[in-house]
């Protein structure tokens, strides 16, 4: 009998008030019992609408049906036909714009909970290691490079091992994973389970070649040279935007990839990191993505008392997932929707002291069908705070389109590329948020997927 | 790893180290900058590549001092090994094309500098290098210099070399004798960039200073070490680290270079604290 209960089991959680003076894992995640429970709210729909909604296709009512038997080392390698890292997504995937609300349960009550159980059966295989050792696929004798180890190039990679290519990852930072590892902070993602995904691409035999800079160390051009037959790039839209508003030079402003980065990849939130921070008091960041979310909560675990969201738009149209505002609110984030910051104002040090922002309603619906914001003339307040966090996005890096002839990108720096990857320069395929702009996780996985699949049609063909 | 092959002490408080990078050395140009990093858990910092030699396969760097991660650095030996070392990062920088060029260095800037006098003087540029220290005991690599350089002065702070002087004292004795310089490139602490460019701009000379703000990756993703040229946002480790030094708004700059100066201050006291080598080396 399905369980016909109108709501989600709900996932235990540390305390809010607790949970945002440390940097352990917010969600603590189902035990099987209540996995199996959760698991039975789904009905098995024939047409399979989930399934429609996920990225890379998993075959959600069946891993979820080996739940239901409690078969989930089973359910955990049902996930894996499709997606290559289950823990991360079953994380951070907003599942809520996605699968979830596909999800026929939905329409009456709550969708089946598909990112938790996701989660749990990662989380359960990773408990369970298996005691065999690992398979390494015979090598074909073909190479590929990929340039970038975040979700796109991981994915690829992983999957072209599988195929049996050599196929080693060219990282510039010192760690593997992208933004898994500098951006997304330990609470949402801890690194443990992201480093366990890269020591697994280790042992099947996937190279990594870190502190490697494409574009400098080397172009895409010398790596052909070197022998590699196809080069997927994945190098994400690291690039962060700034509002251009006077004051952003001053002491105390901070991209959001720059906190984060510090915080996250450089573990200033220990206390013996030698790598500084400012220790803010009172926090101002712009922008409603996950990456706003992110810093906010970080910046309070950081030791401040009051941080701000200033949201140009209202809570509807946050691009964050809904369970990163539910957690920032519960942390007790302020929002300070319909404001946008007009100038960051300085002390006699030069270091921030206050935000002016301009309260702004909502008119017309503009080309991404969102109600574009307008300003409300003559009303304006000031923020009081010691730092800014700037999270309005980021733009793809420009080192390998610059350094690469014949490698087209559009007016926003993105890489062209087709819906499998190729580029305009033969043996090239790119895909993430380099050719996006910035996305989401499962999607540069959906586009490393893809990518795979193109180059080693690529590569028979020209053999 | 990235091992030490040569370490040699420059002056009292700045080391050279040759280390063994095969791919930054295949690639680097004088201005370039590489990031390193001491220890598993270490901080990344960037330095300007001083010397590199292709068939080798080295790197020098020099490097000061000055902080607990530069402390732990020049604490290490030759056959130690360096955790983390990426590069060759920013654009290099453009000298060719200049007939007559000063080349300005300040400190641990002449070690940067350096470089750059030796490419322009092989291009066939006639060099003039100021290199300026607090005294006598802090000058280095005199003989590099002289040999990279048409005319070498060498000025001290304090005059003890018999040479008293800013080096833009020097400068601006230069220009006002009618020295007609196709560029002036300054590489030093920022105070004296800053002063190098006002002593320029008078005559109208381009000059090129090397912006060493600080950043975390060094491409370009974290934006720390924004720097205002001519009104717009640059970021000195993608875009530079060259820039027009009549553009730069060193003000802003060194402010924004000050900004964890209260956490570095700590962080040596910590590592003396801590570090029984130097409590040794202090008995």
């Amino acid at each position: 009998m399905p369980n016909m209960s109108l709501t989600k089991n709900p996932i235990p959680e540390q305390d809010p008030n607790v949970r945002n003076k440390n940097f352990e894992e917010v969600s603590l995640g189902y035990d099987a019992e209540t996995a199996v429970d959760e698991a039975n709210r789904c009905l098995h729909c024939k047409n399979q609408p989930c399934v429609e909604g996920c990225p890379v296709n998993v075959k959600i009512p069946d891993f979820i049906d080996l739940i239901k038997q409690g078969k989930f080392l089973e359910a955990n390698n049902k996930i894996k036909e499709t997606s290559s890292l289950p823990a991360v997504c079953g994380r951070v995937c907003p599942q809520e714009s996605q699968c979830e609300s596909k999800c026929v349960r939905g329409i009456k009550g709550e969708p089946v909970a598909i990112g938790r159980l996701e989660r749990f059966a990662a989380d359960y295989a990773m408990a369970h290691p298996s005691t065999d050792p690992i398979e390494v696929p015979a090598s074909n004798g073909h190479k590929v490079a990929i340039v970038g180890a975040g979700p796109a190039g991981l994915t690829c990679a992983g999957d072209l091992r599988n195929m049996g290519y050599d196929v080693t990852v060219f990282e510039v930072l010192h760690t593997a994973g992208g933004v898994l590892m500098y951006g997304i902070p330990e609470f949402r993602l801890p690194k443990a389970i992201v480093q366990k995904e890269i020591d697994t691409l280790k042992a099947k035999g996937v190279e990594f070649v870190l502190n490697f800079v494409v574009g400098r160390t080397e172009t895409i051009d010398d790596l052909f040279a070197d022998g590699y037959e196809a080069i997927f790039v994945g190098s994400g839209a690291g690039l962060p935007n700034f509002l251009h508003i006077p004051g952003e030079g001053l002491n105390g402003v901070y991209s959001a990839n720059e906190y984060l980065t510090r915080v996250n990849l450089m573990k200033a939130y220990k206390e013996d990191s030698p790598t500084p921070i400012y220790h803010a008091k009172k926090v101002a960041v712009f922008g409603g993505g996950n990456v706003a979310m992110d810093g906010a909560r970080v910046a309070k675990r950081m030791g401040a008392d009051d941080v701000y969201i200033v949201y140009r738009r209202t809570e509807t149209e946050l691009p964050a997932r809904a369970e990163e505002v539910h957690h920032a609110k519960e942390e007790g984030i302020e929002f300070k929707l319909l404001a946008s910051p007009l100038e960051i104002l300085g002390d006699e040090n030069f270091h921030v002291k206050g935000v002016r922002c301009q309260k702004m309603e909502l008119g017309e619906p503009d080309a991404s069908g969102r109600r574009r914001p307008v300003p409300i003339e003559g009303e304006e307040f000031v923020l009081d705070v010691d730092a800014v966090i700037v999270a309005i996005g980021t733009s793809p890096n420009p080192l390998i389109r610059t350094t690469t002839p014949g490698l087209e990108a559009n007016r926003k720096g993105c890489i062209v590329a087709d819906e499998v990857g190729m580029t305009t320069k033969e043996g090239v395929f790119a895909g993430g948020d380099a050719v996006t702009g910035a996305a989401t996780v499962i999607l540069a996985m959906g586009a490393g997927k893809k990518a795979a699949a193109a180059i080693d049609e690529y590569i028979k063909s020209k053999n | 790893m990235y091992q030490i092959l040569e370490k040699r002490r420059l002056s009292a408080n700045s080391v050279k180290l040759v280390i063994d990078a095969p791919y930054v050395a295949k690639k680097a140009e004088p201005g370039q900058f590489i990031i390193l990093r001491v220890d598993e858990d270490g901080e990344r910092i960037p330095l300007t590549i001083s010397e590199y030699d292709r068939e080798k396969g080295t790197i020098a760097i020099v490097v000061q001092e000055i902080g607990a991660t530069t402390m732990k650095l020049c604490m290490l030996n030759e056959g130690d090994c360096l955790h983390d070392f990426v590069g060759p990062l920013g654009i290099a920088s453009e000298l060719e094309g200049y007939k007559r060029a000063a080349v300005v260095g300040g400190g641990l800037g002449c070690a940067i500098a350096y470089p750059q006098a030796k490419k322009l003087h092989e291009l066939g540029c006639k060099v003039d290098l100021i290199a300026g220290f607090k005294n006598t005991d802090a000058i280095i690599l005199e003989d590099e210099m002289r040999a990279a350089s048409t005319n070498l002065y060498v000025m001290t702070d304090d005059g003890s070399n018999g040479n008293k002087g800013f080096v833009t004292a020097k400068l601006k004795e230069l220009l006002e004798a009618g020295e007609q310089y196709d560029v002036v490139i300054a590489i030093g602490p920022m105070i004296m960039m800053k002063f190098v460019a006002e002593t320029t701009r008078p005559f109208g000379v381009k000059t090129i200073v090397s912006m060493n703000s600080i950043m975390v990756d060094g491409t370009g993703m974290c934006g720390g070490c924004r720097i205002t040229v001519g009104g717009e946002t640059k970021f000195a480790c993608v875009d530079g680290p060259d820039f027009d030094g009549h553009q730069v708004d060193f003000d802003e700059a060194m402010r924004r270079a000050s900004i964890y100066k209260p956490q570095e201050q700590a962080a040596i006291k910590a590592h003396k604290e801590h570090c029984n080598l130097l409590k040794m080396e202090v008995k």
